[in-house]
């Protein structure tokens, strides 16, 4: 898999400058390489996730470029501003949600967002964040009697009630159940639609899939690939493919040697075959021609997933269920 | 620490920042209030201990070992440093370093409010509580208690002050260095018995033979005992114990600024 040079770019017709630029950037820790070169642009508006297996160098990536960590080398840019430099004023535009923070138990859930409001020259208003976060009937409750969903929920909100123009997100729906993590993903949805770039590090591949413009998926401190997701998973399939029940036995070199067919492999008693061109049209219609029907056609269906297992070896879930 | 200063001109600007300095404030005096544990222990502890000895009958008649007071009257100072010494050893640490594990540091690191500022809020907070169990403690051995009106409340305020600051500075000396909350109580406690015992509370000033009392004259509670019994008892207190409290506010300052981890 190559990333073309094109791809590194953000689209150019999204936005004037990136409004976030991360070039060539390195992290190690002792002997440790967390990040080894990660380069990528995301533009203004656009919904960028970051993916990979744990231990890819994802969060480190992330802390580098907001300033909480001072990179070994490369550059980085938040609409223009240093994140350690000019940390005044990246601090007032970009809102962060890090991965495990809590708050004191003891706060009520309105407290602690008045609290983080005051921090900001322009905030949002608490009452609507509430809302959209479906949080509205738990302004008046302590945080340690919040579930863990709605701990995630705030933890989130207050990366956004700063009205900020980037908002970075590192495993935002992690631990939410599938109704909350789908009204997450309209939220984010939502504040993209006022103009606000994410930055989004996730291991759902259905979130970055639903969400993501494009994605970047970094295994071992580098960038394997950086494309929309649907066009990552077309690359992961390398060709198409088809499975059938075939009614009889039939002679394989009839469909091997059809110049659309790359590949046929048995899975028990059915057969896949992986090709390119109209493939189905050619398997069926030859099979047809021999007397052969082929029964329970499936198409493939390989999706970001897919992409993923390919490009690092690892599959994104279990790596999800242990983290 | 260092990133305590306000770079801000703008009035706007600096009231904005007021603002959220005022907050956190806010919202950490209602955490100490709602969890009261670290009050029960620098208020009502001290205030539970003076009802004991000023109830005693030995101890409230005038001694000539000590200097003609009563042994009530040398507990006081005493049952002052006491309720401070709690706060600064655990109230004060505690939260600091439970907002450190909790990761809550470093989320305001990300916002444009620096994570000293929660540091200080607590301060101010803990500050608040101090002054009110020392105030507490004095009006209600001097009301209830008979015992004498301070003679110089400046050099009381004085001596006061400069304990807390001791206290205070190793308080957050002990938050640089705990690693969890848990921690933050056991060193607290280990720390607790000699600075206790040299401050007299097992055995009074007045009775400890002369190589301990230089001894504790050169640590931080037996230099606030000695600063607020002279302050109390014969007027402006002499040089050397408030010397002694503002050397160790700046030597446990600086070393918690040295080795504060934000993370």
């Amino acid at each position: 898999m190559t990333t073309s040079l094109e791809r590194l770019e953000a689209p150019a017709a999204a936005g004037v400058r990136p409004a976030v630029e991360v070039a060539h950037l390195r992290k190690t820790y002792g002997t440790l390489v967390a990040v080894d070169d990660v380069s990528f642009s995301v533009a203004e508006g656009e919904i960028f996730g970051i993916l990979g297996p744990n231990g890819a160098g994802k969060t480190t990536a992330i802390e580098c470029a907001i300033g909480l960590r001072q990179p070994d080398a490369g550059t980085i840019r938040l609409l223009g501003l240093d994140p350690r430099a000019d940390r005044d004023k990246v601090h007032e535009i970009v809102g962060v949600q890090l991965q495990a923070g809590a708050l004191p138990g003891k706060l009520r859930v309105g407290e602690i967002l008045e609290e983080y409001r005051s921090f900001y020259r322009d905030p949002g208003d608490v009452g609507e964040l509430l809302e959209v976060l479906g949080l509205a009937g738990k302004r008046g409750d302590f945080y340690r009697s919040l579930s863990g969903g709605q701990r995630q929920r705030l933890s989130v909100a207050l990366a956004l009630i700063g009205r900020p123009r980037i908002a970075v997100l590192d495993e935002m729906t992690t631990g939410l159940d599938p109704k909350a993590r789908r009204d997450t993903w309209e939220l984010i949805e939502g504040i993209r639609g006022r103009g606000v770039t994410v930055l989004l590090v996730t291991h759902f591949m259905e979130e970055a899939e639903r969400l993501c413009d494009r994605v970047a998926l970094i295994d071992s401190g580098r960038v394997v690939a950086l494309d929309t997701p649907a066009s990552l998973a077309a690359q992961a399939r390398g060709g198409k493919s088809v499975r059938f029940l075939p009614s009889a036995p039939f002679d394989e070199d009839l469909l091997t040697g059809l110049p659309q067919v790359a590949r046929l492999e048995h899975q028990g008693q059915h057969v896949v075959v992986t090709g390119t061109g109209e493939l189905v049209n050619a398997v069926i219609l030859t099979l047809a021609a021999a007397g052969v029907t082929a029964r329970d056609v499936q198409l493939d269906s390989s999706n970001l997933e897919d992409a993923f297992v390919k490009l690092t070896g690892r599959n994104p879930d279990k790596e999800g269920a242990l983290a | 620490m260092s990133s305590l200063s306000l770079s801000l001109t703008r009035p706007s600007v600096l009231a904005a920042r007021r603002t959220a300095f005022g907050q956190i404030v806010r919202n950490e005096a209602r955490l100490v209030r709602r969890q009261p544990t670290n009050m029960i222990g620098s208020i009502g502890l001290p205030v539970v201990l003076m009802i004991i000895f000023g109830e005693v009958p030995t101890l409230n008649r005038p001694a000539s070992e000590l200097g003609g007071l009563t042994g009530f009257d040398t507990y006081v100072p005493v049952i002052m440093v006491l309720g401070l010494t709690m706060l600064a050893l655990l109230g004060l640490p505690g939260p600091l370093v439970s907002y450190r594990e909790l990761g809550i540091l470093r989320r305001l690191s990300t916002t444009p409010v620096p994570p000293s500022w929660l540091l200080a809020a607590q301060v101010v907070v803990q500050l608040g509580v101090a002054l009110a169990g020392l105030m507490i403690v004095n009006v209600v051995s001097v009301a209830a208690f008979g015992a004498p009106v301070p003679k110089s409340p400046a050099g009381l305020a004085l001596s006061c002050l400069l304990a807390i600051g001791g206290l205070f500075a190793l308080g957050l000396l002990i938050a640089a260095l705990a690693p969890t909350a848990n921690s933050v109580n056991a060193i607290g406690r280990l720390a607790f018995i000699p600075l206790m015992f040299f401050a007299g509370l097992w055995l009074p000033r007045a009775l400890m033979p002369a190589a301990l009392l230089q001894i504790s004259n050169y640590t931080p509670l037996g230099a606030a005992v000695q600063a607020i019994q002279g302050s109390m008892q014969t007027g402006f207190p002499p040089a050397a114990p408030l010397l002694v409290l503002a050397a160790y506010t700046l030597v446990f300052a600086f070393l918690a600024r040295r080795f504060f981890r934000w993370e």
